[in-house]
């Protein structure tokens, strides 16, 4: 039976435990309300830039753009995007376990891989394979487009200088406050947007009109970067958001697992306290008996 | 006078949504001005100023990299970022320049082309900045 005051200690111990969980709790959900807002102002951006996208790249096949050429695959180079932070549950876990197993399919297929990271989870959790060409660290608590782009331009040099034939991402995508699961995408070569035929119909009738300035080529070749980069601040604006969401969970977890363990560690002092004053009490009877005899 | 609707379009969010009377922007090919019922343009925008015209008042914006879409009486800018002349903080555009000019000079050689390329753009961005507060001065 443990002593009184070593419960006691424990009982104080958990329950400051549960004040910081409690406290993370309630940061995260300020902030993901914050990561949300972010989230939601990009998207007419986005939106945008991928029906305008569309309307070009339809009559791009032929083009020579360095961005969308198809080459066969030798190397792969894989971008991880995750929290800076951990105590989020399993969600970085999720992402760097999703990105070891692309790395033993692309290596049974006799492919090459490279890694690029971005936030320090991924880097720490990618550390030991050795493939780490480049990692971005502590850009997750306030990035902009600006660092998005950094990392599109290193990603697209690599490609554009031929060591890596194709890109992948790989992040958290946020689906609900409740769920968030790691997402892959192809990143490069850019693939043309596949559109309905009603798009297409409304298409013809109009853009025989346009005017381009420079040429609908030479636009490409400055929006297909641009696409790049709308694409990984997108990524990271999901990993942002799953991240806090993540973290709620996780905090509330553990502040419930907290409660359990006071009510149980309570009943455990009660249990400990009866007993000594039993005792006491059998200690007295028993001295009041010898006097008595 | 007709008007063209303007929408100014960020990352963090829409800048512009207004009616105006014309709007003036840096193209790639060289400035362009655009009047109510244009005919349907695609063109892409270099670092540069934006300015639009409304009752006479002229107000100017920095805008990088991006590009404008004109169809059906509307004009849409998607640029990486926009800033109203007004608001743009010289202090720090004038530090900006300084620092590109020094990594420009720094990045000479031939090896260290990406670092330049990088510098051109930040001067570019810090060149536009205050030329924009300067024309929302006057």
């Amino acid at each position: 039976m443990p002593g009184l005051k070593d419960v006691k200690d424990k009982i104080d111990g958990v329950s400051k435990t549960s004040q910081i969980t409690q406290a993370m709790n309630m940061v995260a959900s300020a902030k993901l309300r914050g990561a949300q807002e972010k989230m939601e102002s990009f998207r007419p951006y986005s939106a945008k830039f991928a029906e305008a996208m569309g309307d070009l790249s339809s009559g791009m096949e032929g083009a020579d753009l360095p961005l969308m050429e198809v080459r066969e695959v030798k190397s792969v180079e894989i971008v991880a995007v995750t929290s800076d932070r951990g105590l989020c549950g399993s969600f970085n876990a999720h992402i760097i376990s999703t990105v070891h197993k692309l790395i033993k399919q692309y290596e049974d297929e006799g492919k090459k891989v490279s890694i690029v990271t971005v936030g320090n989870k991924a880097f720490q959790g990618l550390r030991r394979t050795g493939k780490i060409r480049t990692s971005y660290k502590d850009i997750m608590g306030n990035f902009q487009m600006f660092n998005a782009r950094e990392i599109s331009q290193g990603i697209s040099e690599a490609f554009i200088k031929g060591e890596s034939d194709q890109v992948d991402l790989i992040y958290g995508k946020f689906h609900s406050v409740a769920v968030q699961k790691p997402e892959v995408e192809q990143l490069l070569p850019i693939k043309p947007v596949e559109k309905g035929e009603e798009a297409e119909e409304q298409k013809s009738a109009v853009s025989g009109a346009y005017i381009y300035e420079p040429e609908p080529g030479e636009i490409m070749e400055v929006l297909l970067p641009l696409f790049l980069n709308v694409q990984i601040y997108h990524a990271m604006l999901e990993v942002g958001a799953s991240e806090h969401a993540a973290r709620m969970t996780a905090m509330d977890n553990a502040t419930n697992a907290c409660k359990d363990m006071i009510a149980e560690l309570t009943q455990l002092y009660n249990k400990a306290r009866q007993a000594a004053i039993t005792g006491e009490l059998m200690d007295i009877v028993g001295g009041a008996e010898a006097l008595k005899g | 006078m007709a008007q063209i609707h303007l929408e100014v379009v960020t990352p963090t969010g829409p800048v512009v949504s207004d009616d105006v009377d014309l709007v003036t922007a840096p193209g790639v090919g060289g400035e362009f001005g655009v009047l109510a019922n244009h005919a349907p343009f695609l063109s892409t925008i270099k670092t540069g100023t934006l300015s639009f015209k409304k009752d006479k008042n002229t107000k100017y914006l920095m805008v990088s990299g991006g590009f404008s879409e004109v169809s059906n009486n509307k004009i849409t800018f998607l640029v990486e970022s926009a800033e109203f002349g007004h608001e743009i903080d010289v202090d720090r555009a004038l530090r900006a320049r300084e620092r590109a000019e020094k990594r420009l000079a720094q990045a000479q050689s031939q090896s260290e082309k990406i670092n330049r390329a990088r510098a051109e753009a930040a001067l570019k961005r810090a060149l536009a900045r205050l030329r924009t507060a300067e024309l929302a001065k006057q």
